[in-house]
C-alpha cells in the first residue's frame, strides 16, 4: 500500500472515531400544548404581533394572537423576548462535509457533467457537529445540496433535529441543481495561458449541451423506451413543473439564458442561484416569476470598482424589485451557515425594514423550497417550527435563543462546542 | 555535402565583410592595409541633445570619430560623402536587452520539492548566477540585429535574463560588417541583477517577492563577507560577483513599488543601480525622485481592452482602464520632474514599435531633447561610458545616424546606420520618387496605371479601359519591375527598367521582345491622398491616490475637527461616554468632554457613537504575496517588502472602521517572515502606510499548514509533524544564540539576516505572533519559549486557547482569535465561539482577528459575536477589537482607545458600533478623514464617469481599426494564511 493511502485511510479513520462521538439526542415528539405568551412575535411575513399568545400542540400552531388569545397546556412566559420562525438555510452542504480540508468527510459532489440522479439526501449525516451548531441561532431548517458538474443532482429539505436521513427529511428531491455555462472563461495559467478572463468559445455549446439533456429527457418520459434510464428519471419531476431547477447564473447574460432557454424547453420552476447581476434584470426575473437566491451578504464585492457594500445590499435591491429573494453560502465553509440571521441583519443596515429582512430568511426561501405551506412563518395550521429569542435574532448580541421547537418537539440547544464552553469554564472555575 | 557546400558559401561570404584582424595569417590572397578617411560634409549634426551644428563635416577613421566642426579640415586620402539636407544623430544604445542570449526555458518540477541547491562550489542558492557571462552565451542575431538598426539603435548591452542575480552583461556593436572580434565592444559591461527566480533550477526558495528581495539583501552581504575572507570553502558566485563589482549594477525591477524596493537594497550596501522598470512613475513622481536612482524606462503601453461587449468591459477595471490611458504620459512626467531615465526597448515585440511609442511620448509632453539623450548619453552614463558612445564628438566611436528630417518626427526617415564607421542602409538616401499617375501603351493598347504605396515598396492599381487588371510592382532599390495581367495580351506582361524619372518619363522595357516602352507620368503622387488614421491623442483621466478607483484627487490631509455630542467609546477604563465631545488637532486627540468649542470643522455626532479605529491583527490584505514557503523558516523576509498600497482591501477595511492591521506573512512554514503594520492611509504609497518606528513583529505558524498536512507537497520537509514543529524551533533559536555569542564576543561571523532577526525575538526587541489551533502545540510554543528566556507575544487563531488559558495567563501571551470560525480543518474540531470569553476572564489580554478581507470590514460584528457566545460585556468585546489588539501589537501608547494624546484614529458610527446594522459614516487616521460615506457617492460616480470615458476611448480605438487586446487581467485574489 502506498504511504499516501495508508495517510488518507488513517485521515478517514481519524474524522470517523471523532465522528461517533455523542451528538443531542434529538427530541420526542411533542406530548402536550405549549403556550408561549407576552413575545413579539414575527410572523415571517412581514408582520409583528405585540405581546402575542403563541399555542402549538401535536407539532402545530393552533392559536396565534394578541394577550386576549388563550392558552393551552405548558406556559412559556417571554415577556420582552421575541419568537421567530425557524430560520431557513439554502445551498448548504450541511451534513454532507464535516471537515472541509478532509476528502473523506466531502460528500457533496460526484464526478460526471449530467448527473441529476445523485441524491444529497442520502448522504445526509443528520448526526453532523457542525448541523447540531445551526440550532443555538434559530437555523433549524436546510436546503442540503449537491455540487459540481453541470447537472449537480438533486437538493432535499431537511429539518436539523434527527436520528437519520429519513427523519430529517422535510422534502426529499425537491430540485435539481444545475451550474449555467459560462460565457467568460479564465485562462488555464497551469497549462500556460494567460491567466486572464476572456469570452469562452464553447458558451453556446454547452449551453446546447445542457439543453438537450433536457430534450432527450422530455423524449424519454413520453414513454417507449425499452431500457430505465436514471439520469432521465431523475428529471420527471422537473419536467411536470414539480420540482424547481436551481441554476448558479451570476452574469446578466447568464441569467437572461438561463431563465429564458429553460423555461423555452419547458422547465416551470426556475430558481436563479448566484444572481451577483439580476438587480439589471429585475422585470424578466419578474415576468416569469424567477426567485434569486443571493450569496449571503457577508462577501466581498465581486471587483474593484463595484460599490464596497453592494454584497450587503444586493438582497434588498431585489426584493425592493418585487422579486422573492433567499440567500446561500455555498462558497464558505459550511459552519458559518449558523450566521444566517446576521446577513440578515446586514440588510436591516442597509435600510431594509427588518420585518422584510426576516422574510428573506423564512418565508421567502419556505416559498422557493415549497414548504410554505408548513414553515417559515408562524400561522395557525403551520409547522411549530419556532424558537425564542431574548432579543432581536438578526443581531449577533441579542440572538440568545433560549427555546427551539421543531414541529413542536422541543429540541436541544446544547452542541458539541457548548459542552466544550461547560467544560473548560468549569476547569478554571474549580 | 550540400551543407558542406552552404558552410563554405557562407564562410566566404563572412570573409568578404570581416575586416582582417591584421595579426591573423592570411592564406587567400595578399595582406592589404587601409589608411582611409570617411569624410561627411554639409550635415546638421545632433552631437547630442543639446549641441547641434549645421553644415558641419565629420572625419571618421578607423570605426572613430577624428572631428566634428564646421569646414573642417580633412587629409586628402578621404572619401567624402555630402548629407547635405541630412541629419545626423548620435546612435541609440539599448542598455537592458537580451539579444543573441537565449533565455533558457524552464525545468520541469519533480515530485517533491527541491529545496537544496543544484550545484557545487556556487552560492547555496541557484537562482543567484553572478558567474553567467553573458558572452558566454552569445550569437550575433542578424536579423534582431536588423531589426534595431532600423529603430535606430546602434549598440545594445546584452544579458542572460535568468535568475536573482544574472551576471555579466556585454556591449554589443550592431554591426554587420565585422566579426565579434570587434563588434564586442565590451564583454563585460554590467552586472544584472532582477527579483525574477532562475529558470534552470527547481530550488523552491526564493517563492516570493519578499524571498527573492531577502535572497538579494543576504548576497550582497555575503559578497562582502566573502571578499574579506570569511568563507574556508570557495563559492564561485560570490567571487565571481566580486570579481565584477564595480561594473554598473543594472537592476530589472518592474512597476514603481519594485523600483522603489531595489533602488533600497541598492541604498543598503550602497551600490548605484540602474532600475529598469517604472513604466507607471507617474502615479507619484516625487517618490520616484526620491530614489535618486537612474531608470531605464520600457516603453510597451498596454494595448486598449476590447469592451465592444459589455459583459468582457465589467471584468475589466477602472484601473487597468487607466493604466492603458496614462501610460503614454509617463516619459513626459519623467522628464518635467528630471527624473533621469534612459529608454529600452525591453519588452517590446517588435523594437520598431519603439519610435512609435516615443513619439507617442512626446504628444503627451516628453521634449526632444530628453527622448534623445534617454536613448543616447543616459544609456552611455549608465554603462559608464560616457566617453566614447552616445556622442558625435571626436574620440567617440563613429556610431550615428544619418536621417532626412528631426530623427523624432513622424515624416522623418531613417536612412543609414554608421556602425564603428561602417554603413547600414536602412532607406537608401537616393531613391526617387516614382509614385504618381501612368499611362502606358503596349501593342497599342493603352493602360492607366497608379503608382502609390510607400518610396521603397510601390503598390499598383492598373486598369484598361476602366477595367480593373491584376498588377505587382515591386522595386529593387534603384531597379523596377511592373507585371500586369491581361487576357489579350497573353497573360502576363513583365516590364522592367530603371526607376527614374526622366521628365515625367520612365523607360522600361519587356522581354516579350524588344520593344523599349515608357511609363507617361499624368500626375505626380498626391502625398495627401495617402490614407492616415488620424492621430489619437486621447485625455488623460487624472492619476488619483491611489491610482485606482475609488482614489482620492487629492491625498487626506489633517484637520481640526470637533465631534459634537457622541456617545463614545473610550476602550479605557472611562467607559462609554454619552453626549460628548471629542477634539482632535494636529492629528491628535486633544481634547475629550462635555460642550468644548474650538475653530475648525464640527461634525454633529448627536445619536452617533465615536469609537477608536479598529484594529486588525491577523490580516493579508494589501499584500502582493502573502507566503515565501521555500524554506521551513524565512525569518529574513520582510511583508514591508511587498505592501500593496493600492489593494481595494484598505479602502474596504476603512468602510468597516479598520483603521490598523497587521499584515502578516502566512503560515506556510514553522518560521515565516516579519509583520508590516499598517494604518490604511488610502492613497499614500507603501513605505507611508506602514507605521514609523513600527514595533517589530514576526509570524511562527503550528500545525497542519505547516507539516503540510493538507496539500501534496511531496513530503520532504521538515517538518511533517507537530514533534518536527517543536525541534525547527529549538534549532533556530539554539542557532540564533551561538550566532549572538560570536557577535558578542566580537569574533568575525558571517552577517545572517535570518539569525539577527531571530536574535531580536530573544533579546526581547521582536515579538511573535504565533498561529496555533492545538492545545499540544500552543503549551509546546511557550515551553520552547520559556526555555529561550523570551515570552510569545501573542497566539494567533489560537482556537483551542480556551483548554490552555490558565498556562497562557501564566506565561503572558494574547490571544487574537476569530468570533466563530471552525470545522474547516482537522485542527478546529474543538473550536469553539466561546474561546475568546473563556481566554478572556482566565485573564489573556484577547483580540478577535479577521485573517480574511471579507471579515476583516466587519470585525465590529466579529466583536459583537463574543456578547452572543460567552456573554462578553459590550465593553470588554469593543476592546478585543481596539485597545487589545493595541496591547498585543505594542502600539497601545499610542492607538487603540480615544485619550488625550493618542492618534486622532477615530470612526463614528451610524449607531451602535456592535449592531449588526451599524455602518462606518466617516473612518479618520491621524486627524485625516480616510473614508466618508457621504464622499464615498461621489467616488462611485467618479469611477463610473471614469470608466465611461475611458470605455468610449476604447471603442474608438478598436472601431478605427487600431489594435485591442480581448482579455481582463485575473480577479485579484484574496489572501489568507494558507494561500501559497
Amino acid at each position: 500500500m502506498k504511504k499516501t493511502n495508508l495517510l488518507a485511510l488513517l485521515g478517514a479513520l481519524t474524522a470517523m472515531s471523532w465522528s461517533a462521538t455523542a451528538q443531542q439526542t434529538p427530541a420526542p415528539k411533542q406530548t402536550e400544548a405549549i403556550s408561549i405568551v407576552g413575545a413579539t412575535a414575527h410572523l415571517g411575513n412581514g408582520q409583528v404581533i405585540q405581546q402575542a399568545t403563541l399555542v402549538f400542540d401535536q407539532g402545530q400552531i393552533i392559536a396565534l394572537g394578541g394577550p386576549e388569545t388563550p392558552t393551552q397546556g405548558q406556559v412559556i412566559s417571554a415577556s420582552g423576548k421575541h419568537i421567530y420562525p425557524g430560520f431557513i438555510t439554502m445551498g448548504t452542504s450541511l451534513g454532507l462535509i464535516e471537515v472541509d480540508a478532509v476528502k473523506a468527510t466531502d460528500d457533496q459532489g460526484d464526478i460526471g457533467d449530467m448527473i441529476p440522479h445523485v441524491r444529497s439526501i442520502i448522504a445526509y449525516d443528520a448526526e453532523s457537529k457542525v448541523v447540531e451548531s445551526m440550532r443555538p441561532n434559530g437555523v433549524l431548517l436546510a436546503q442540503v445540496s449537491p455540487k459540481g458538474g453541470m447537472i449537480s443532482g438533486s437538493s432535499s429539505v431537511v429539518q436539523l433535529d434527527a436520528w437519520n436521513w429519513e427523519d430529517a427529511a422535510v422534502k426529499t428531491d425537491e430540485g435539481i441543481h444545475m451550474s449555467w455555462p459560462n460565457p467568460i472563461s479564465q485562462g488555464r495559467w497551469w497549462m500556460g495561458e494567460d491567466p486572464g478572463m476572456k469570452p469562452n468559445k464553447n458558451y453556446s455549446l454547452q449551453v446546447d449541451r445542457l439543453l438537450q439533456f433536457i430534450e432527450e429527457a422530455k423524449a424519454y418520459h413520453q414513454g417507449g423506451s425499452a431500457t430505465r434510464n436514471e439520469p432521465y428519471e431523475a428529471l420527471k419531476d422537473l419536467l411536470a413543473g414539480e420540482d424547481a431547477a436551481y441554476v448558479a447564473a451570476d452574469s446578466e447574460r447568464q441569467i437572461i439564458d438561463a431563465v429564458q432557454k429553460l423555461k423555452a424547453a419547458g422547465i416551470q420552476k426556475v430558481v436563479i442561484v448566484g444572481g451577483r447581476e439580476a438587480y439589471k434584470v429585475i422585470p424578466m426575473l419578474l415576468e416569469n416569476q424567477v426567485p434569486v437566491i443571493t450569496q449571503a451578504t457577508h462577501q466581498l464585492p465581486f471587483d474593484a470598482d463595484s460599490d464596497y457594500d453592494m454584497p450587503f445590499k444586493l438582497p434588498k435591491i431585489l426584493s425592493d424589485g418585487g422579486l422573492v429573494v433567499a440567500m446561500h453560502n455555498m462558497n464558505e465553509a459550511n459552519h458559518q451557515n449558523r450566521n444566517l440571521p446576521f446577513y440578515a441583519g446586514q440588510l436591516v443596515g442597509q435600510g431594509m425594514n427588518p420585518e422584510e429582512a426576516l422574510r428573506v430568511i423564512t418565508q421567502y426561501p419556505a416559498k422557493i423550497l415549497g414548504i410554505d405551506q408548513s414553515y417559515g412563518t408562524l400561522e395557525v395550521g403551520k409547522s411549530a417550527t419556532l424558537f425564542i429569542s431574548q432579543g432581536d435574532a438578526l443581531d449577533m448580541r441579542t440572538n440568545q435563543i433560549e427555546h427551539a421547537f421543531i414541529d413542536g418537539r422541543k429540541i436541544s440547544l446544547e452542541t458539541h462546542q457548548t459542552e466544550l464552553y461547560q467544560r473548560y469554564s468549569g476547569k478554571y472555575n474549580q | 555535402m550540400k551543407n558542406n557546400a552552404m558552410r563554405w558559401a557562407l564562410l566566404l561570404l563572412l570573409v568578404q565583410w570581416v575586416q582582417a584582424q591584421e595579426y591573423f595569417p592570411k592564406n587567400d590572397g595578399v595582406l592589404v592595409k587601409k589608411d582611409l578617411y570617411q569624410v561627411f560634409t554639409e550635415a546638421t549634426v545632433h552631437q547630442n541633445s543639446a549641441e547641434i551644428i549645421e553644415n558641419a563635416t565629420i572625419v571618421v577613421k578607423d570605426g572613430q570619430i577624428i572631428s566634428v566642426g564646421k569646414n573642417s579640415t580633412y587629409p586628402k586620402n578621404a572619401v567624402v560623402t555630402s548629407l547635405k539636407g541630412m541629419h545626423v544623430y548620435p546612435a541609440f544604445i539599448d542598455v537592458h536587452s537580451s539579444f543573441g542570449i537565449k533565455k533558457p526555458t524552464g525545468q520541469s518540477r519533480g515530485r517533491s520539492t527541491q529545496y537544496d541547491p543544484s550545484r557545487e562550489g556556487f552560492y547555496w542558492n541557484d537562482h543567484i548566477r553572478p558567474e553567467q557571462s553573458g558572452i558566454e552565451s552569445f550569437t550575433y542575431d542578424a536579423a534582431t540585429a536588423e531589426k534595431l538598426r532600423a529603430a535606430g539603435f546602434g549598440l545594445v548591452n546584452t544579458h542572460l535574463a535568468d535568475g536573482l542575480a544574472r551576471g555579466t552583461g556585454a556591449l554589443i556593436a550592431l554591426s554587420e560588417r565585422s566579426s565579434n572580434a570587434t563588434r564586442v565592444i565590451s564583454p563585460k559591461s554590467a552586472q544584472y541583477f532582477s527579483l525574477t527566480r532562475s529558470q534552470q533550477s527547481q530550488q523552491s526558495y526564493p517563492s516570493s517577492t519578499m524571498g527573492s528581495t531577502a535572497l538579494m539583501r543576504q548576497f550582497f552581504s555575503d559578497a562582502q563577507w566573502y571578499a574579506q575572507g570569511g568563507s574556508k570553502t570557495k563559492d564561485r558566485s560570490l567571487e565571481a560577483y566580486n570579481e565584477n563589482s564595480r561594473l554598473p549594477h543594472i537592476f530589472e525591477a518592474g512597476d514603481l513599488d519594485a523600483v522603489v524596493s531595489a533602488d533600497k537594497i541598492g541604498d543598503q550596501f550602497a551600490k548605484k543601480m540602474a532600475i529598469v522598470g517604472g513604466h507607471n512613475a507617474y502615479e507619484d513622481i516625487e517618490r520616484v525622485k526620491k530614489t535618486g536612482a537612474t531608470l531605464i524606462v520600457p516603453v510597451n503601453y498596454p494595448t486598449a481592452y476590447d469592451v465592444s461587449d459589455p459583459l468582457m468591459a465589467s471584468f475589466i477595471t477602472l484601473s487597468d482602464m487607466k493604466t492603458w490611458n496614462q501610460a503614454p504620459s509617463n516619459l513626459a512626467a519623467l522628464d518635467r520632474a528630471k527624473v533621469p531615465f534612459a529608454i529600452t526597448t525591453h519588452g517590446l515585440k517588435n523594437p520598431g514599435d519603439l519610435m512609435k511609442n516615443v513619439r507617442m511620448a512626446m504628444d503627451y509632453g516628453l521634449s526632444e531633447s530628453q527622448a534623445l539623450a534617454a536613448l543616447t548619453t543616459v544609456p552611455a552614463q549608465i554603462l559608464g561610458q560616457s566617453n566614447k558612445i552616445g556622442q558625435i564628438k571626436p574620440g567617440f566611436m563613429a556610431n550615428f545616424t544619418v536621417t532626412n528630417g528631426p530623427i523624432f518626427h513622424e515624416k522623418t526617415t531613417i536612412h543609414e546606420l554608421w556602425i564603428m564607421g561602417e554603413p547600414h542602409v536602412i532607406h537608401p538616401k537616393d531613391l526617387a520618387d516614382i509614385r504618381g499617375d501612368y499611362t502606358l501603351q503596349f501593342k497599342e493598347t493603352n493602360y492607366k496605371l497608379v503608382i502609390g504605396g510607400s518610396l521603397e515598396k510601390p503598390s499598383v492599381q492598373a486598369t484598361k479601359d476602366s477595367v480593373k487588371l491584376t498588377a505587382k510592382a515591386e522595386r529593387d532599390g534603384a531597379w523596377m519591375k511592373l507585371q500586369m495581367y491581361d487576357q489579350d495580351q497573353g497573360g502576363w506582361m513583365r516590364f522592367s527598367g530603371n526607376a527614374l524619372l526622366v521628365k515625367d518619363r520612365i523607360a522600361l522595357s519587356t522581354d516579350v521582345d524588344n520593344t523599349p516602352i515608357a511609363l507617361l507620368r499624368t500626375a505626380p503622387f498626391d502625398a495627401a491622398e495617402k490614407k492616415v488614421n488620424p492621430k489619437e491623442i486621447r485625455a488623460i483621466v487624472p492619476v488619483t491616490y491611489p491610482n485606482v478607483g475609488y482614489g482620492y484627487t487629492q491625498k487626506p490631509t489633517a484637520e481640526t475637527v470637533l465631534f459634537k455630542n457622541a456617545t463614545v467609546w473610550t476602550s479605557e477604563a472611562a467607559g462609554v461616554l454619552t453626549e460628548t465631545d471629542v477634539l482632535v488637532k494636529n492629528g491628535k486627540i486633544v481634547q475629550i468632554g462635555k460642550n468644548i468649542s474650538a475653530q475648525g470643522k464640527v461634525i454633529d455626532a448627536t445619536g452617533k457613537h465615536l469609537t477608536a479605529g479598529i484594529i486588525d491583527e491577523h490580516s493579508h490584505i494589501a499584500l502582493k504575496s502573502v507566503n515565501e514557503g521555500g524554506q521551513n523558516s524565512t525569518a529574513e523576509v520582510r511583508m514591508s517588502d511587498v505592501v500593496d498600497s493600492k489593494h481595494m482591501g484598505i479602502y474596504r477595511d476603512l468602510a468597516g472602521g479598520v483603521t490598523t492591521a497587521q499584515l502578516l506573512h502566512g503560515s506556510a512554514n514553522p518560521i515565516g517572515g516579519q509583520s508590516a503594520i499598517i494604518k490604511m492611509k488610502w492613497g499614500a504609497p507603501a513605505e507611508e502606510l506602514i507605521y514609523s518606528n513600527s514595533p517589530k513583529y514576526i509570524k511562527f505558524a503550528l500545525g497542519e499548514n505547516v507539516k503540510q498536512s493538507n496539500w501534496d507537497s511531496g513530503g520532504n520537509r521538515f517538518p511533517q509533524s507537530r514533534m518536527g514543529v517543536e525541534q525547527v524551533f529549538v534549532n533556530y533559536f539554539q542557532r540564533a544564540k551561538e550566532y549572538d555569542d560570536i557577535k558578542k564576543a566580537g569574533k568575525p561571523y558571517r552577517y545572517d539576516e535570518e539569525m539577527e532577526v531571530l536574535g531580536e525575538i530573544l533579546r526581547g526587541e521582536r515579538f511573535i505572533s504565533c498561529h496555533s489551533y492545538v492545545q499540544s502545540e500552543i503549551n509546546m510554543m511557550m515551553k520552547v519559549a520559556e526555555r529561550f528566556g523570551f515570552k510569545v507575544q501573542t497566539f494567533t487563531h489560537i482556537l483551542e486557547g480556551y483548554k490552555v488559558a490558565d498556562k497562557m495567563a501564566e506565561h503572558g501571551v494574547g490571544g487574537s482569535t476569530f468570533g466563530d470560525w471552525w470545522a474547516y480543518k482537522m485542527e478546529v474540531k474543538d473550536a469553539i465561539p466561546y474561546n475568546a470569553a473563556i481566554m478572556q476572564r482566565a485573564g489573556v489580554t484577547v483580540a478577535i482577528n479577521s485573517d480574511d478581507a471579507e471579515m476583516s470590514r466587519r470585525l465590529n460584528q466579529e466583536a459583537a459575536k463574543t456578547v452572543k457566545y460567552g456573554g462578553m460585556s459590550e465593553e470588554e468585546a469593543w476592546k478585543m477589537v481596539t485597545i487589545n489588539p493595541a496591547k498585543l501589537l505594542h502600539l497601545d501608547q499610542r492607538v487603540g482607545s480615544i485619550k488625550v494624546g493618542k492618534d486622532a484614529d477615530l470612526v463614528l458610527w451610524s449607531a451602535h458600533p456592535m449592531a449588526v446594522y451599524a455602518m462606518a459614516e466617516k473612518t479618520m487616521i491621524e486627524g485625516a478623514v480616510y473614508f466618508d460615506r457621504e464622499l464615498d457617492q461621489q467616488l462611485r460616480k467618479q469611477v463610473a464617469e471614469q470608466r465611461e470615458m475611458l470605455i468610449q476611448q476604447m471603442l474608438d480605438e478598436k472601431n478605427q481599426g487600431r489594435p485591442t487586446q480581448l482579455k481582463s487581467s485575473i480577479k485579484p485574489e484574496e489572501f489568507h494564511c494558507d494561500t501559497m
